[in-house]
Parts: C-alpha cells; sequence; structure tokens
C-alpha cells in the first residue's frame, strides 16, 4: 500500500469516503433477540487458521496489509516526548527500506498513532505532513469511571489538540446491569463531543461475562454511532480473541445489513504474531468481505506485532529467518 | 501475482500440500496392488483402476478379488483367530496402540493419500478423519486392555467380514477394525473400490507394527465381493456401512444364517433451527452438516427445518456463506469442499438435483474447476415433506429446506422420515433441546453443533438408518458374544385329544387386543387339549389382521413410551401382585396344559422375573461419554417402540412374561404370541393385565401359528423390532421380511434360551429392549 494513495493533507481520518455511522435509534428488540452461542463460536473460531492460509508472496502482501492496519500504541505512564517521536518516526517508516525494495513495494505506513491525551501534539506535530492519523483513548481511559463531565470535556480537549480518532471506553456496568439505555446515551453524549472526529468504542469484551453481552453491546454501541467497536483497552486480563472478534464482526455485518452503516472493527491486545494477524485477517475477509480489510474499517490495537511482521518479511525476501536486532526498534 | 498486485485483490492464493510421499508409496508398489492375506501382499489379479476424483487421473490399480482371494482371506482369518483371542486383552492392546502410534507418525502420509484417492479437502484428512482414526485404535486399545475385567461373560464372536464405504475410507475402517480386534476377533475388510488406497497402506503399518500375519485381511474389488464375503459360511458377523438398499440385500442374504449383523446406512438427518437460535453459528453449523466432505456423509444434515419467522434471515445469511466457500483442489490447504468420489455419484447428485422442479434453487458456480468432478454448493428453499428432495438422500452438497411453526411441528416433520441416524438442534433455549432431543427418532442429536464424533460415544441409527452401534462400551457388543453355548431346541408340538366338553358354563378365550378382549378376525379357533388329550378350550387363531390391529392399538398407546420407570416399575410389580393372587390357578393349568409338575415353580419364577424387571425400569441408567469437547454427550437407552415377539414353547408362562416385563420395564409396547401349544396360558394372562392397571394398547397378547403370523409381523412396516423363542423354525422368515423396515430382530435360530434367569441373561432382554441414542450437548457461556 503506497503512501501516496492517502491524501497528505487530510486531518480526519485517512483516504476515508465511506459515508459515517450516524447511528439509529435504540433498538431494545433487536438487542435483546441477539444471540452468541459460546461453544459453537469457539468451534467456528478454532477453524479459521486452518481454513486458509497464505503462502509466500500472497504472505507478504498480507502482511504489509497488516502493517497498513495497525495502530501503533504507546499507553504508558512513564510516555515522553522522545518515546512519542520514536513511535511516530516508526510509524512513517515500519518497514526496513531494503525489505521494501526487495519486494517492489514503494513506502507504507501504519493505520494510525494511538496515545493518551498530553501526547496528542506531540505526535500530531511529528506527524506533520505524512498523512497519519493520530488516535487518543479517552474518557478516563482505561476504566471509564471518571464523572461523566470530564469524560465528555477530555473528548473535547483531545479533539482541540489535533486528534484525528478518539478512542472511547464505555461503562462496563451498564452491561453489566443490563441497562441498555444508559449505555446507548453516554456513547450518543461521546459521539456528539467527538464532532468530526471517529470513535471508536471500546467494549472492554474481557469484562463483560460473555458473548452474549459482548453482541448486544456491539449493536448497542453501533446504534449510538460508533465509527469502529473495538475490543480492549489492553489492560483488562482477558483482550482481543478469535471468538470474541467473530461475535463483534457478525454484530457489524447485520448492522450493516439493517442500516447500510459500514462499521469498523479494531482488536486490541494480545495480537503480537504474524501469523496471528493473518488469521485475523482471513476472519475479518470471510466474515465481512474484502471491503473492511483496510485502515479505514480494520486496526490491530498492537505495540509488539510490528516486530514480528518485519522479521516474516525479511524472512520472506531472504529465505533466513531473522532477529529482531536487525530492525529499527518503535 | 506480485506483491503489490496481491495489495488489490487480497486473495489468498494457492496453499498446496505436497503429495510427493504418497506419490513415491505408490511407486514403491509400482502402482500395482494385490490383496493382503494372511501377512502378506498377493500378486494382483484383474486389475482396475483407481482415481483421483480432482483429475481424474489415474492413480493405481487395484485388484478385483476372486473367490478363491476371499476364501483365503477368510480361512487365514480362522485359523489364526483362537491363537489371537488367547493372546488376551493386554497382548491385544499392545499391538492396537502401536497401531495408534503408527497412524500418529505416519499421519502426513495417511492424509495425503487418503485426499488423493477421495477428493476430500486434505484439511478435512489432516485435521479430521486421520486424528479420528488414531484416536478410534487408542480407545480400543484400552478396551482390550479392559475386556477381561469388565467383560467377563464376553467371547470374541470370531471371524468378522467388514466391507466399508468411499467417504471417509481410512476412518470407517478403524470404526470397524479397531473394536473388532480389541475383542479378540479377526478380520477380513472390503473397502470400496473408489477408495481402496489407504486401506492398503493401512495394511502396511500391520505388517510395521506386528500384527500377527491373517489377523487382518483386506481384499478389494467391487460389490461383488463383497457379497462373496457375506455369503460365505465362514464368516460369523457381518458389518456394513453403506446404502440402505445394500444393507436390505444384506439383511435377506444373511436372514437364519446366524451371522451376527450390524449396519450403518443412509439418512435424511434434519437441521433444525429454532428462532431464538444464534443463527450466524447455525450457518456455520450447516457448513459442518452438508458442506463437510462434499455432503457424501451418511449422517449430514440435509434437511433443514427452519422457524418460519426467522426463515428468510437464516436463508440470506446461508446464501452469503455459500459465497464464501472455496472449492477446487482437494489438496489446497485453503479449500472448503473438495472433489466428488467419482462421475458416476457426480451424475447421481446432478440428476436428483436436475430432476426437482419444485422450490428455489440457489447454487454457487463461480469458481468452478474446469476438469475433475465437482459440484456446487446448494441450496434449495421453501419445498415440502412430499417434495423427493426431503425425502431422498442425495449424498451431495445439496442442502433442503423447509420451515415449521411449532417445536410440536419441528418435531413431526424431522420425524417424517424412513430414516433415523442423526439430528440437529439449534435454540438457545436449553428447555427446548433438551426437551426436544428424547423426541427426535435418531441415533445421534447433536445440540447447537453437528458432526461430532468419538471414539467413546455411540454411533449409529435407528429405523432405516440400520442397527447396531460404534464407539463406547456399547459398540462392542458387535463384536461380542455370550460365552455359554445353547443346546438346539426341539419343536413343541401341541398336545392332541378329542373334542369333549369339560365346563359348565363355557369359556371363551379371546385375542386382546387395544386392552379389549376381542375375537380373531379370522373366525376360527382350534381346540386346545391337555397333556392328557382332554378338552380345555378353544384358542382363537389370529391372523394378519389381528396382528394389523395390535399394532395401531400400540401406535396409540405411545404414552406409555414417554411415562417414567418409576410409574412402569408400580405397574409390573402390580402385575406380579396379580399373579401372585392367582399363583395355583396358573400352576394347575400349566401342569394340566404341559402334563409336568414345575408349574408352581414357574409361576414363582413368573412373579420374581416381574420383580426383576420392575427393579430395573428405573434403573437401567444411561451414561455420560468422556469424549473430549467443553460439553456432554449422554447416552441414552431409550424404548425401542413396538416390539412384536413370539413367545417360547416351553415355559407358557414365564417366557411371555419375562418378554412381557423386560419390554414394558424399558417403556416399549409389547405385541406377544403366545407359546403356541398352550396359549391358554397367556389367555388367562390377560385377565390379569385387565386388572393391574396396564394401558390399553401398551401390550396385546395373541394366539396362533407362529409360523403363519411371523411373515405379517417381520414385515410389518409400524414395528421397530420382533423377537422370536419359538420352537418352530421361523428365524429366517423374520430375519428376511425385517429388511422391509430394517426392524430390529432377535431371534434363536432353533436354539434353547435361558429362561431360569441368570443376571447376565436379564441384561441381554434390557439391551434388546432399548435403542441407545447419544446426545452431544456442547456448552459453556463466556
Amino acid at each position: 500500500m503506497k503512501n501516496k494513495s492517502i491524501n497528505p493533507s487530510f486531518k480526519v481520518v485517512g483516504d476515508y469516503n465511506l459515508q459515517r455511522n450516524e447511528g439509529v435509534p435504540l433498538d431494545l428488540d433487536w438487542v435483546m433477540s441477539s444471540q452468541a452461542n459460546t461453544s459453537a463460536i469457539e468451534r467456528r473460531a478454532s477453524t479459521f487458521s486452518a481454513r486458509r492460509s497464505v503462502k509466500k508472496n500472497y504472505q507478504a502482501a498480507w502482511l504489509l496489509r497488516a502493517i497498513r492496519c495497525i495502530d501503533l500504541t504507546t499507553l504508558a505512564g512513564d510516555d515522553t516526548v522522545g518515546r512519542v517521536h520514536r513511535l511516530c518516526d516508526k510509524a512513517a517508516n515500519p518497514v526496513r527500506k531494503s525489505i521494501l525494495e526487495s519486494l517492489a513495494v514503494s513506502e507504507i505506513n501504519v493505520g494510525a498513532v494511538c496515545v493518551y491525551h498530553d501526547m496528542i501534539e506531540t505526535a500530531v506535530k511529528r506527524l506533520e505532513g505524512i498523512g497519519i492519523p493520530v488516535a487518543a483513548v479517552s474518557t478516563g481511559f482505561p476504566a471509564g469511571l471518571s464523572p461523566m463531565r470530564l469524560r465528555v470535556a477530555e473528548i473535547e480537549d483531545s479533539v482541540q489538540a489535533g486528534a484525528d480518532e478518539i478512542d472511547i471506553v464505555i461503562s462496563r456496568r451498564n452491561v453489566l446491569t443490563q441497562n441498555w439505555t444508559a449505555l446507548y446515551e453516554e456513547i450518543r453524549s461521546f459521539r456528539q463531543a467527538c464532532g468530526d472526529a471517529h470513535m471508536k468504542t471500546i467494549l472492554a469484551t474481557g469484562e463483560l461475562g460473555s458473548l452474549r453481552n459482548i453482541a448486544r453491546t456491539s449493536l448497542v454501541c453501533m446504534m449510538a454511532g460508533a465509527d469502529f467497536i473495538k475490543t480492549s483497552t489492553g489492560k483488562e486480563s482477558v483482550n482481543a480473541t478469535l471468538p470474541v472478534s467473530l461475535v463483534m464482526v457478525r454484530a457489524i455485518r447485520d448492522y450493516h445489513d439493517q442500516t447500510g452503516y459500514k462499521v469498523g472493527y479494531k482488536p486490541a491486545g494480545g495480537i503480537s504474531k504474524a501469523k496471528g494477524s493473518l488469521t485475523y485477517l482471513s476472519l475479518i475477509k470471510e466474515e465481512l468481505g474484502n471491503e473492511w480489510l483496510s485502515p479505514d474499517l480494520f486496526r490491530f490495537g498492537a505495540s509488539s506485532l510490528l516486530s514480528d511482521i518485519e522479521r516474516q518479511l525479511e524472512h520472506f525476501v531472504t529465505g533466513a529467518y531473522s532477529a529482531t536486532h536487525r530492525h529499527p526498534m518503535a | 501475482m506480485n506483491v503489490n498486485q496481491i495489495l488489490q485483490t487480497m486473495d489468498y492464493g494457492t496453499a498446496p500440500e505436497a503429495s510427493d510421499k504418497a506419490t513415491e508409496w505408490l511407486a514403491s508398489h509400482k502402482g500395482k496392488f494385490g490383496h493382503y492375506i494372511n501377512g502378506n501382499f498377493t500378486k494382483h489379479e484383474n486389475l482396475f483402476l483407481t482415481h483421483n476424483p480432482a483429475t481424474l487421473q489415474p492413480l493405481a490399480q487395484i485388484s478385483q478379488a476372486s473367490s478363491k482371494s476371499v476364501k483365503a482371506a477368510i480361512k487365514a482369518a480362522r485359523l489364526v483367530q483362537p491363537k489371537w483371542e488367547k493372546l488376551g486383552g493386554h497382548g491385544r492392546a499392545k499391538i492396537l496402540y502401536a497401531l495408534a502410534r503408527y497412524m500418529q507418525k505416519h499421519s502426513r502420509l495417511f492424509a495425503t493419500l487418503e485426499t488423493l484417492d477421495n477428493g476430500k479437502p486434505i484439511r478435512e484428512s489432516r485435521d479430521i478423519d486421520i486424528p479420528l482414526v488414531q484416536r478410534h485404535f487408542y480407545y480400543h486399545a484400552g478396551m482390550a486392555q479392559l475386556m477381561a475385567s469388565e467383560m467377563p461373560d464376553a467371547q470374541a464372536v470370531g471371524v468378522c467380514g467388514q466391507i466399508i464405504p468411499w467417504n471417509f475410507p481410512l476412518l470407517m475402517l478403524s470404526w470397524k477394525i479397531a473394536p473388532a480386534l480389541a475383542m479378540g476377533n479377526t478380520v477380513v475388510l472390503k473397502p470400496a473400490e473408489y477408495t481402496s488406497l489407504t486401506a492398503l497402506l493401512f495394511a502396511e503399518a500391520c505388517q510395521q507394527v506386528g500384527v500377527p500375519d491373517g489377523v487382518v485381511n483386506i481384499v478389494t474389488g467391487d460389490g461383488g465381493v463383497g457379497e462373496m464375503i457375506v455369503s460365505d459360511p465362514d464368516i460369523d458377523k457381518i458389518a456394513f456401512t453403506g446404502s440402505t438398499d445394500v444393507g436390505r440385500k444384506i439383511r435377506q442374504s444373511t436372514a437364519g444364517s446366524r451371522k451376527s449383523l450390524t449396519l450403518e446406512l443412509g439418512g435424511k438427518s434434519p437441521f433444525i433451527v429454532f428462532d431464538d437460535a444464534d443463527l450466524d453459528s447455525a450457518v456455520e453449523g450447516l457448513v459442518d452438516a452438508i458442506w463437510f466432505n462434499q455432503g457424501q456423509v451418511c449422517c449430514a444434515g440435509s434437511r433443514l427445518l427452519v422457524q418460519e419467522g426467522v426463515a428468510e434471515r437464516l436463508y440470506n445469511k446461508i446464501k452469503r456463506r455459500m459465497k464464501t466457500l472455496r472449492l477446487g483442489d482437494p489438496m489446497d490447504k485453503s479449500i472448503d469442499l473438495g472433489a466428488i468420489v467419482d462421475p458416476k455419484q457426480l451424475d447421481r447428485i446432478s440428476k436428483l438435483v436436475t430432476e426437482n422442479s419444485k422450490g428455489d434453487l440457489f447454487q454457487v458456480k463461480e469458481n468452478m474447476p474446469e476438469t475433475g468432478c465437482f459440484y456446487p454448493p446448494t441450496l434449495i428453499t421453501g419445498l415440502s415433506s412430499s417434495d423427493s428432495l426431503m425425502q431422498e438422500e442425495i449424498f451431495g452438497p445439496v442442502l433442503a429446506a423447509t420451515t415449521f411453526r411449532t417445536p410440536d411441528e419441528a418435531t413431526k416433520l424431522a420425524n417424517d422420515t424412513r430414516y433415523g441416524l442423526a439430528a440437529s438442534i439449534w435454540s438457545e433455549n436449553v428447555n427446548l433441546c433438551l426437551g426436544l432431543a428424547p423426541k427426535l427418532k435418531a441415533g445421534v442429536i447433536w445440540i447447537n453443533g453437528t458432526n461430532m464424533f468419538d471414539a467413546s460415544a455411540g454411533f449409529g441409527g435407528m429405523r432405516e438408518s440400520g442397527f447396531g452401534r460404534e464407539g463406547g462400551w456399547e459398540g462392542l457388543q458387535a463384536y461380542t458374544k455370550p460365552t455359554q453355548n445353547r443346546e438346539r431346541l426341539d419343536p413343541i408340538l401341541p398336545k392332541i385329544g378329542s373334542n369333549t366338553a369339560q365346563c359348565e358354563i363355557d369359556r371363551t378365550a379371546k385375542l386382546y387386543i387395544g386392552g379389549k378382549q376381542s375375537r380373531p378376525d379370522s373366525g376360527y379357533s382350534r381346540p386346545v387339549f391337555d397333556a392328557n388329550g382332554i378338552f380345555c378350550g378353544d384358542a382363537p387363531m389370529a391372523s394378519r389382521k389381528d396382528i394389523r390391529n395390535a399394532v395401531e392399538a400400540a401406535e396409540n398407546a405411545a404414552a406409555w413410551s414417554a411415562s417414567n420407570g418409576h410409574i412402569r416399575a408400580q405397574i409390573l410389580y402390580y402385575i406380579a401382585e396379580n399373579l401372585s393372587a392367582r399363583a395355583n390357578e396358573f400352576a394347575s393349568r400349566i401342569n394340566n396344559l404341559t402334563g409336568g409338575k414345575t408349574g408352581s415353580q414357574e409361576v414363582n419364577a413368573s412373579i420374581d422375573r416381574l420383580f426383576t424387571y420392575a427393579a430395573w425400569a428405573d434403573k437401567f441408567d444411561g451414561a455420560v461419554r468422556n469424549v473430549p469437547i467443553e460439553g456432554l454427550a449422554l447416552k441414552l437407552n431409550e424404548p425401542v417402540g413396538k416390539i412384536g415377539a413370539l413367545c417360547p414353547d416351553d415355559f407358557p408362562l414365564l417366557g411371555i412374561v419375562t418378554i412381557m416385563a423386560a419390554g414394558l420395564a424399558m417403556g416399549n409396547r409389547m405385541i406377544l404370541i403366545s407359546s403356541e401349544p398352550y396359549p391358554l396360558v397367556a389367555t388367562d394372562l390377560y385377565q390379569i393385565l385387565d386388572t393391574s392397571d396396564v394401558p390399553k394398547g401398551t401390550v396385546s397378547i395373541l394366539t396362533g401359528s407362529h409360523k403363519d403370523l411371523s411373515d405379517t409381523m417381520a414385515k410389518h412396516m409400524g414395528l421397530d423390532a420382533v423377537w422370536s423363542f419359538s420352537s418352530s423354525d421361523v428365524s429366517q422368515i423374520i430375519q428376511d421380511g425385517s429388511a422391509t423396515n430394517l426392524k430390529r430382530t432377535w431371534v434363536n435360530y432353533g436354539f434353547q434360551t435361558e429362561w431360569s434367569g441368570t443376571p447376565s441373561e436379564a441384561h441381554r432382554f434390557l439391551e434388546a429392549s432399548t435403542e441407545i441414542k447419544t446426545v452431544w450437548i456442547p456448552f459453556g457461556e463466556g
């Protein structure tokens, strides 16, 4: 994927010509009729890696596509300007030039850089003219338990600071107590605060108790206007899994069928291997189709995945297994 | 395509599995195979070609067995059988374990060869078939080890003739050979002529791991070779997996021969989706149900029944999913549907679909390979049960669909078939799922799942899907027999006398049908004389119409089969109580008619027997099988249904009471033909039933000629089983006639039965009175 395919002057995510999801009124009948059979979903999820296999130049291409969809992330208490600069530079040059040349691919960058609010301006400045959107986690990330007015204000501040995308967290308690109306209204408020910035809704699936809850929460988030639904903050004990992903992308498909809106999907946390990223891409291709295999509709929330993909790409190019230290660190 | 182009299309490309090792193996045999007899590969004979259905290119030449070769194989198996059995459980376990290990060590070779020969996707042979094969040998190594301690009254049947189909060549081989060997039998196995190669590779495995010569013999060829095995007098048991038509022929040709028989036949299994199901998961279930192995699966969920309110939604989801199924070179790891096994099968599928003009046809024909034997995934919606595609087994990737309104209607539509192999139920309502499972006529039920198999869980059909189970403890029944030997049973003839009335008031014995005493339809009776030739009364001569009426009455007494063991026990105890009250009368009746002195003993034994089966009524439990999933596989003992029985001529009371009590205890409805020479004991018995709260139609008692009635009973399609303990030689008639609907038969072949009652004998009656259903309940929420 070449850099020139991205409009360098854009401020809102990507070369995104899709109509945004404007949301629909909360439809509780629909929400409650949504089912998720854990055992059957686990069985289906377990076959993705065995049912599809991409080899050789196909694998190289798919891995490049995976890079294109990465939200390169740093969300640590010890983040500094220097750290964020290094991350942004890596985002702009995720793969060593010589490898790209061997693949006859000119340039590539990642889907976005994802930081805390305080690092937005640093990132925006460092990425100026490069065309990589900056995403900020928000709304009292990761627990989402700060006062509502502060959570809304945080979004507004982040948008003001130049964030193109806002990753919000939902109040898990509304799911656990089945208070769908409250959940819907909360996300609706966040969406309003986002304005033109795209909103990724983090479900924190590891804390929702069941796949059924995840299916229903996905629908409510989309009804309330999420541009993306995202699995996790990366801080829960269980992050993105294939069964959870299957449930969420099926919800996206149903929502698209019913409303015509295309909502993106972002699994986050726990995807650190190139092979795993291929399985995710295959899951997306199978369940949602090729259109979703783009950063406009699919992102990996990952920090260490890129490094493994780089090694696999070098292996493809040279035929010899690679080592981490041969690739510039993020 | 270069990387930039692929980035545009995001195609998968190809991921071919290498087949060079399999090709090398074929070359090492110069592409020509004889049979495997007595530990050696024979010289080839009457060679014919076997093809790769994906390319239609020949793979190898295999031999069409002559009768000489078949005889040689059977002889080798016969000679070594006693030695193999004597080797003992541990000795056999070690060999089976070595086979399991061998299959693991060479799994890729077996998988690639299977795919080359059969056309199934390499993913399926690699991830499903071969691992299940290994599992089967491991599991049965354990069964060999435990046989002596856990099955003390069992011994090997002897030499087993095993005929297997082409859809799961090696898996079906393992289902047949592993339990047979574990129990000390030796085998002559015939693989299907389309797919013999992995069986021949398995023969090499037998050589390598040291299976004693002659224990496993493999002869190749077409159905003619199968017939030679079936008809050979030196075969003790036939196990067949294949079509219902061939199964029927085997039933007929082995009728009365004392060859033990198990049949695993066709199906038209329902896949039932309720409106509260996880529809997306149900769609994936369908992929595994009807597009697994190109739909060439006996238990394929080929009949979709969907609740009307969600039908359109589900159909749309299925259609979308069908478009992402990848059809093509089965050696490609990313292929979902491979090749149909043979052009003949392809023609058959095409013909069945083309001839159908009903409903709406949906097929995904894009990206069909230009050569090779392929059929596109197909969905036909809007069919009715009257359409032949809802009734006929297609054995291809064709899903036929219709709708239902209520759970009750779903049950009726599901059971509206001659078959009874498997069923899938999809609903998030546990009450609905578990409530429906016992009502479906199928040997295997999957709840929110499909096509789950394991060596520890019985697999097999009801109705015309065959009989016998494979897997689990229940699967061993087919490969064992009781250790006791039986004596010949001489015919017992009615006493002869002169017709002199003896009663002050005439006593009229009648037939007992549907809870009523009724005169025989024929209008004939025959005089019954006691041992001294004195007239005792007239016994009605039942005819075919009385059988019809009794079966109809039994049909209307279905509630008994749904009743619980506690209720059934109470009624059996009550019968015993009432019999006890008239014990002297029955004792003298028996003595009078038979001329013996043991009447009182027989009555006491009968009361004892009623207590025994009353006791068992709520204790013949099912089991939970140890399957490798998160969930349960329940083994349920269900009533067979409507059983017709020719009661023994000797023991005119104990015989009929034993049969009746065992059958009733397990929830069956019984049509009993009394002892032919001594019918008046049975006609006395119905008076006891009349006073013991036995629901009407649950038991009918008929008197008459065993020979005349056996054929009608055997052929009656409404009966689920027929038993005979008659001293008339009717075993052949019954087993031959039973082929109509493949009802279960239990006949004495003119040998005695132990009525005095040992515990193992009591169990045999319980086992014959029950049909095993395996219910898979995967679970979990998270």
